[in-house]
């Protein structure tokens, strides 16, 4: 098993987006090769000005639960998404974009945020990724 | 040889890992990198990630919350 960690991001929600970050730059710093392959809602999260926008997937309440939620974190100096993607990008991190989610979804390559994305692809990409990888995770 | 600073102090998980992280990329071999903060779990994880990145521990030391990891590459 190659030191690699493949994340499948369904999810657009904003919790579960940090938690695929957090895991994906924590195996960087650790010195993993790292591959995210975002399809479904979680493709929307790269949409231009995306990244942010996910709702909480408990307790949203109209988005004043994610507004409490932010507050508390902000608090807590936790780093924000757009950060935590910096730093992905940073340590080497590829990101893939699933190109059925973007037909389905009416999504041309210019509306997402192309300088972070590294490939586009489909089920095979994903298995070419994850095959190698010791952490396969699905968010 | 040069001696690389990182201050990760008030920074929660997983920051302190990643400029850990990006120290490392960017020191030569035979530099040292001296990392503080005062987040409790990357004192552990730290030392866990040079460990895994084949780096030397040089020391690890805590007063009154704030710690000092040194590794060299």
């Amino acid at each position: 098993m190659a030191d690699k960690t493949t994340i499948i991001v369904q999810s657009g929600d904003m919790d579960k987006l940090y938690s695929a970050l957090i895991v994906s730059n924590g195996s960087l710093a650790m010195g993993m090769d790292v591959s995210l392959y975002f399809t479904f809602w979680g493709l929307l999260r790269l949409k231009k000005g995306g990244l942010e926008k996910g709702p909480l997937s408990k307790m949203h309440f109209l988005g004043l639960g994610k507004k409490m939620m932010l507050g508390r974190m902000k608090k807590n100096n936790v780093a924000s998404l757009e950060r935590l993607m910096s730093d992905f990008k940073e340590l080497g991190g590829r990101i893939i974009a699933c190109e059925m989610t973007m037909d389905i979804m009416g999504l041309k390559r210019e509306d997402l945020i192309e300088d972070i994305i590294d490939d586009y692809g489909a089920v095979g990409t994903y298995i070419q990724e994850a095959r190698h990888s010791a952490i396969t995770l699905f968010i | 040889m040069a001696e690389i600073h990182v201050d990760v102090r008030g920074e929660t998980c997983p920051v302190p890992l990643v400029e850990m992280r990006k120290a490392v990329r960017k020191a030569q071999p035979g530099d040292t990198i001296e990392i503080i903060g005062n987040n409790a779990a990357s004192k552990k994880e730290i030392p866990m990630a040079a460990d895994a990145l084949s780096l030397t521990i040089i020391s690890i030391e805590e007063h009154d919350g704030i710690w000092t990891i040194k590794i060299k590459k």
